[in-house]
């Protein structure tokens, strides 16, 4: 499990690689926090082309971004799932709050 | 129900196990040569199954927690068994987003995923005696070539 990150224009970029379940949920809250503390863009991308694995954990984390983000007025896109991940997202009805984009 | 080839997994309620089970309930699945959409269904199914046991089953100690596996013809019977503390309402818990840790940034999701990825699911749970949760799923398999005459 790893995030990686990187601000491009107004866009924060976090790219999560690696397996997200309930053993790696609590790395990938902390690593994901601290590249969202900085208030240096307008909108953030979770590019999630590297993620391996992903069970509802994984959303469970997504809404707790989400719900940080939205205090602050920042919206959040979800890039690149796998058609499995995609699966769940829809299931969960995450696009809702999460819109994908391409 | 006879079964052609089963397999037991015993190990203790630590999340680092959760991947373990998930990938060695794949890797005796192969055997179906089963296509890659239905063994990422059947790994997420197993780690919703095993995470509830991790999360929820034993609050305050180490518990253990049992998988096994059964294949007859294209289909498979998956057992996650804990000997936690149970559910209190199993219809309530199956429910999409209910979760009693929701401070946990928890989804409430773990059934609803497991019944989409599954064929059937099941959950029995005793006072006491914790959860058994039994999941079975028929696999369409890879489309092997005939050669035709």
């Amino acid at each position: 499990m790893q995030v990686n990150s990187r601000i491009f224009q107004d866009t924060l970029y976090l790219s999560i690689h690696g397996e997200l379940d309930e053993h790696s949920a609590t790395y990938a809250r902390k690593a994901m926090d601290e590249q969202l503390r900085d208030g240096l863009f307008k909108q953030v991308i979770i590019d999630l082309s590297e993620l391996e694995f992903m069970d509802s954990t994984g959303i469970g984390v997504m809404i707790g971004r989400y719900k940080k983000m939205k205090e602050r007025g920042i919206p959040v896109f979800i890039s690149n799932p796998s058609p499995h991940a995609d699966k769940i997202f829809k299931m969960t009805a995450m696009y809702e709050i999460m819109p994908r984009i391409n | 129900m006879k079964f052609e080839n089963q397999m037991q997994l015993k190990f203790d309620s630590l999340s680092i196990n959760e991947s373990f089970a998930r990938s060695a309930v794949a890797a005796f699945c192969a055997q179906l040569n089963p296509t890659l959409d239905e063994i990422t269904d059947i790994k997420t199914a197993v780690s919703e199954a095993v995470t509830n046991c991790v999360v929820h089953a034993y609050p305050k100690h180490l518990g253990e927690i049992e998988v096994w596996v059964g294949l007859n013809a294209q289909t498979v019977t998956i057992k996650v068994k804990d000997w936690g503390v149970g559910i209190n309402d199993i219809e309530q818990a199956r429910e999409p987003f209910f979760t009693t840790k929701q401070s946990d940034e928890r989804a409430g999701m773990g059934f609803t995923v497991m019944e989409s990825f599954m064929d059937t699911v099941s959950v029995k749970c005793e006072k006491n005696q914790g959860v058994e949760v039994v999941m079975t799923k028929k696999l369409h398999g890879k489309k092997t070539a005939v050669c035709g005459g």
